[in-house]
């Protein structure tokens, strides 16, 4: 057809009513009044992909605050005083974080809400794809079952940890951070999370730029596959940065697992002050922590 | 080849005829692997030689008309393009999901096509009475080259049954319906507005539904681009959901 096409912009034009070679199916339009599809299911699917990349851009810049322990005791009770407007205000207010919390909530139930229109809604669905799956061998078919699963599992496990988080957003911390995760038992569902979040966000990313065709360089194919490396570079980064950090927060609630409840005051020059040596820091009992 | 001895290989076919009520089963056949033998040269031999009741579906041999699309070792892809040097010595051929069986490795592929066709209206409209006597308006080569990248589609079905959305939703318009938009989006002798291609893929079957699998790209026998087009087609309608 569109051969023909080409060809009818350079050659004579052909004997008068003579039919071309290949008729073009046409139509006739006629006004017919229609209804008009609603836009809404564009509008929830541009939502669904605003609030994954702003839930993954949470998570890279979350990532990087709680690793701060790893510089010290003091780098990470900083930033959490930061979030809590030490520095602009005249006395820490956890409310503050609490309302950033109570927003990362939102956008994150908002997320789950949207993903689960792709959701299999029934067996006949759930096997069909899994059968599809198995069969076709295919990446990204088999990625998007992953990403699936851990959007799964982070119902239940970020839901977890933020709740404790807008419940009681005084309790970040060295001490308070590390007692929550040793001495409150969180360490096992901060493992999953760590996993489910830095995989389902890798993948998330990584399908954001192809659903909407952010392919950079003149070779598509060739952008996906940077893409998947960069993606599998994102996932093991993060995880082998939270791996280290959830670490470094175990060791030091098995330290600290006597005195769990004591909160944190900073030394200055990055050792705590409660074990600094002669040190006489009057510490703040708090009840044991099991939220968050 | 380079070995002297020609590879024996066994070709498992699911094989069924709905119509004389035999229920799906696997069949083994043994051929010898020629050189540059293709599945549809072994399944040519296998209904020679050995089982003339063996259905499936050819016309051109070379890859143009889409009617060999099985699914090979699991995945779709045209028996006449595919070369059994490529797989193991064990093959297994199904055939297509998705479309209505007709006997063994032959799928009616042509209903649904022209269902998607009648769906999406994929045909030029205009407002202006067709002359078919007139000489055709001139297009710029770089916009013909363009719009014949799309229309190289051949309806083989390999992207529908690759679609791991459409296995879930069957109502969803799949690759080559989308492809087809955006094909006559692409002509200048359509008169239709992207609003006017909002109503026929502005929903969760439509391009919304798509969830960017792209196991229709990577099937795809023409090598058509779909993952791009896909991608444009959302942006283009998102565009049209926020007016």
């Amino acid at each position: 057809m569109s051969r023909l096409l080409e060809r009818s912009a350079t050659l004579p034009p052909p004997i008068a009513r003579q039919a071309p070679e290949t008729p073009l199916a046409l139509t006739h339009v006629t006004a017919h009044p229609r209804l008009r599809r609603s836009r809404w299911p564009a509008r929830l699917d541009l939502l669904q992909s605003a609030s994954g990349l702003f839930l993954a851009l949470f998570l890279v810049a979350h990532m990087f605050f709680v690793s701060s322990i790893l510089i010290s005791q003091d780098a990470f009770y900083t930033v959490a005083r930061f979030f809590e407007g030490a520095y602009f205000l005249a006395t820490p207010q956890p409310w503050i974080v609490s309302c950033v919390v109570g927003g990362v909530l939102a956008v994150f139930v908002l997320h789950a809400w949207l993903a689960l229109r792709k959701f299999p809604a029934s067996f006949r669905q759930y096997q069909a794809f899994a059968e599809h799956r198995a069969r076709l061998r295919h990446d990204d078919t088999g990625l998007w079952w992953l990403q699936l699963w851990t959007g799964f599992a982070l119902f239940f496990l970020a839901s977890i940890h933020l709740y404790g988080m807008l419940v009681h957003p005084e309790l970040i911390g060295p001490y308070e951070s590390a007692d929550r995760v040793w001495t409150g038992s969180m360490w096992p569902l901060y493992l999953l999370l760590l996993f489910a979040a830095e995989i389902h966000g890798g993948i998330g990313l990584y399908r954001l730029a192809l659903k909407w065709g952010w392919l950079p360089g003149g070779n598509p194919d060739a952008a996906r596959r940077r893409l998947r490396r960069l993606k599998t570079a994102f996932s093991l980064f993060f995880i082998g940065l939270g791996l280290v950090s959830l670490l470094a927060y175990v060791r030091l609630g098995i330290a600290h697992a006597e005195r769990a409840g004591e909160r944190y005051a900073p030394s200055g020059d990055g050792t705590p002050a409660t074990l600094a040596e002669g040190a006489a820091v009057t510490p703040v009992v708090v009840p044991s922590r099991r939220g968050g | 080849m380079s070995t002297d001895t020609p590879r024996q290989l066994t070709l498992r076919i699911l094989r069924s005829s709905p119509g004389e009520g035999i229920a799906p089963h696997w069949q083994d056949f043994r051929v010898d692997e020629a050189e540059g033998m293709t599945l549809f040269i072994a399944l040519n031999e296998i209904r020679d030689t050995l089982d003339p009741s063996l259905q499936f579906d050819f016309v051109c041999r070379a890859g143009i008309c889409g009617s060999c699309g099985m699914l090979i070792d699991g995945r779709p892809g045209l028996a006449c393009r595919s070369l059994t040097r490529d797989f193991g010595p064990l093959i297994t051929l199904a055939p297509l999901p998705v479309f209505a069986l007709i006997g063994d490795l032959s799928v009616d592929t042509g209903s649904w096509m022209r269902g998607t066709a009648e769906r999406l209206e994929t045909w030029i409209h205009s407002q202006a009475e067709p002359d078919l006597t007139a000489v055709e308006a001139r297009m710029e080569p770089e916009l013909a080259e363009a719009i014949y990248e799309l229309d190289r589609c051949i309806e083989c079905g390999c992207c529908v049954a690759g679609c791991g959305t459409l296995r879930m939703r069957e109502d969803f318009v799949g690759a080559v319906g989308l492809n087809k938009i955006a094909r006559f989006r692409l002509d200048p002798r359509d008169e239709r507005s992207d609003e006017d291609y909002y109503e026929l893929i502005g929903d969760d079957s439509g391009v919304f539904g798509c969830m960017s699998l792209l196991g229709c790209h990577d099937v795809c026998p023409k090598g058509l681009p779909l993952q791009t087009q896909i991608a444009f087609l959302r942006r283009r309608m998102v565009a049209v959901g926020l007016k």
